[in-house]
């Protein structure tokens, strides 16, 4: 399959690439690891007029832990994130949701920046990146601003990303003691979308109870999902089976998926049940074991 | 029309060329190089009969442009034989018999390359793992494992190999 006609530039500063982007408006795509946005191209699901090469951008690859927060620039690999030992040891739910997309190959070049900025709700790091309440930083033409993630997902494959914002950077709040957290996908096979996904962040206080609770869901609905009312009822107690049940159900009662070649919707409902619930217990785990 | 130039290195040999930016990778060596070795299998970014290694690193040339790896170095299947010795990773699935219709081989190959230049000594899961982004419809990977497990070891033993240089 041979993609639709396009102009290419390669741009070599964040400058650089929003001048473009300001000029082209939604004639130009922006071209990070090009793994999602390419297959499309050869599909002609997009024809954009032009391509905007980011990857010629030096400094975009940083993975830093500076003033509280975890810094992943726009340009960090998959696979050089599932090899990092500072995600792996203190971000082990980033590692999980690193090592389960599309497959290996695949993620020697997609992009942290570009999972999130295509907006597609089957992508894995949309539901992670809410469980750990994520800022998303973006650069345009009147300069930087900070989107909470909450706000980022509008709508598939539509972010709060203006036409001429590049996304820059993703912050992560370090985690607390006693924190934990964990992602849990369950895939036809690898390289698949998931039939449903769930990532669980949790933080105890002293005594053990429930102060921080994040869960985000994958290809669930038509956006990426926060599962606020589990949270809700997470919070404030000491976790138990029967608290994670419950939350459990809750999180698969927010779920709205459509009945596919993955599965008819309430089959997905109950996975995403189970996922959520095995995500909560490694979540509690991982708590435990960091205190 | 837009066409650029671009200039890469394949199999150590340095091309120049003048491409659409819509050139894939894998027709730019296909087509343009005739280097037919890299396999177009699904098309679809699944399958990855059509690996190579981009600045070392395996990459499916199906979802790679041609403009993006100006510059660059790749490594296709024909740069893995030197003056007429197999690569041990080749000389592996010889021996083990590590292929059936062969269609996959080529990408399989790549990937095992690039594995074992980060990874001399793999485990059985890590080799799993990292050809789990290539399929193969005929052998039941058994062979194929076995194939990385024979070159691994034969490239321990201290084979000496120099891939893609001049």
């Amino acid at each position: 399959m041979i993609p639709g006609p396009f102009r290419y530039r390669r741009v070599r500063s964040v400058d650089e690439a929003v001048a473009l982007l300001s000029q082209l408006g939604t004639d130009a795509k922006v071209l990070s690891g090009g793994q999602s946005l390419i297959p499309m191209m050869k599909f002609r699901l997009a024809e954009p007029s032009y391509l905007i090469d980011i990857n010629p951008i030096p400094g975009l690859d940083f993975i830093e832990e500076r003033d509280g927060m975890l810094r992943l620039g726009a340009l960090v690999r998959e696979s050089t994130l599932e090899r990092s030992s500072l995600v792996r040891q203190r971000y082990p739910i980033l590692h999980d949701t690193a090592e389960v997309i599309a497959d290996p190959l695949v993620r020697n070049l997609a992009t942290v920046g570009g999972n999130l900025a295509h907006g597609d709700p089957a992508n894995d790091h949309p539901a992670t990146m809410l469980a750990l309440r994520a800022q998303v930083v973006a650069r345009g033409p009147n300069g930087e601003r900070v989107i909470p993630i909450d706000d980022f997902f509008v709508d598939t494959f539509v972010t709060a990303l203006q036409p001429d914002e590049l996304l820059t950077e993703i912050r992560i709040p370090a985690p607390p003691p006693r924190s934990g957290g964990a992602y849990l996908k369950f895939e036809r096979k690898v390289g698949d979308y998931a039939i449903a996904a769930a990532a669980v962040f949790l933080a105890l206080d002293e005594a053990g109870r429930i102060t921080q609770a994040g869960i985000g869901l994958t290809n669930l609905a038509y956006k990426p999902l926060r599962a606020v009312d589990a949270e809700r009822a997470l919070l404030g107690q000491q976790p138990s089976e029967e608290l994670f049940r419950h939350a459990a159900e809750l999180a698969a009662q927010a779920t709205d998926p459509v009945s596919d070649l993955r599965g008819p919707a309430d089959y997905k409902r109950a996975v995403a049940r189970t996922m959520t619930l095995r995500a909560l217990r490694r979540a509690l785990e991982r708590a435990q074991a960091n205190a | 029309m837009e066409t650029l130039p671009i200039q890469v290195t394949v199999n150590g040999r340095t091309y120049t060329a003048e491409v659409e930016p819509r050139l894939l990778l894998v027709h730019f060596l296909r087509d343009v190089l005739n280097l037919t070795g890299t396999h177009i299998g699904c098309d679809t970014t699944s399958c990855g009969a059509c690996t190579v290694l981009w600045n070392g690193r395996p990459v499916k040339s199906c979802t790679v442009f041609a403009v993006q790896v100006d510059g660059g170095e790749i490594l296709t299947v024909e740069g893995l034989e030197r003056d007429g010795q197999l690569h041990p990773v080749q000389e592996g699935f010889w021996e083990e018999h590590g292929l059936q219709c062969g269609f996959c081989t080529p990408g399989m190959m790549m990937t095992a390359v690039a594995l074992l230049n980060e990874n001399p000594d793999p485990t059985e899961e890590e080799i799993r793992k990292a050809i789990s982004g290539n399929l193969c419809r005929c052998t039941g990977y058994v062979n194929i494992v076995k194939a990385i497990q024979y070159a691994a070891r034969k490239l321990r033993e201290g084979a000496t190999v120099h891939v893609g240089g001049a």
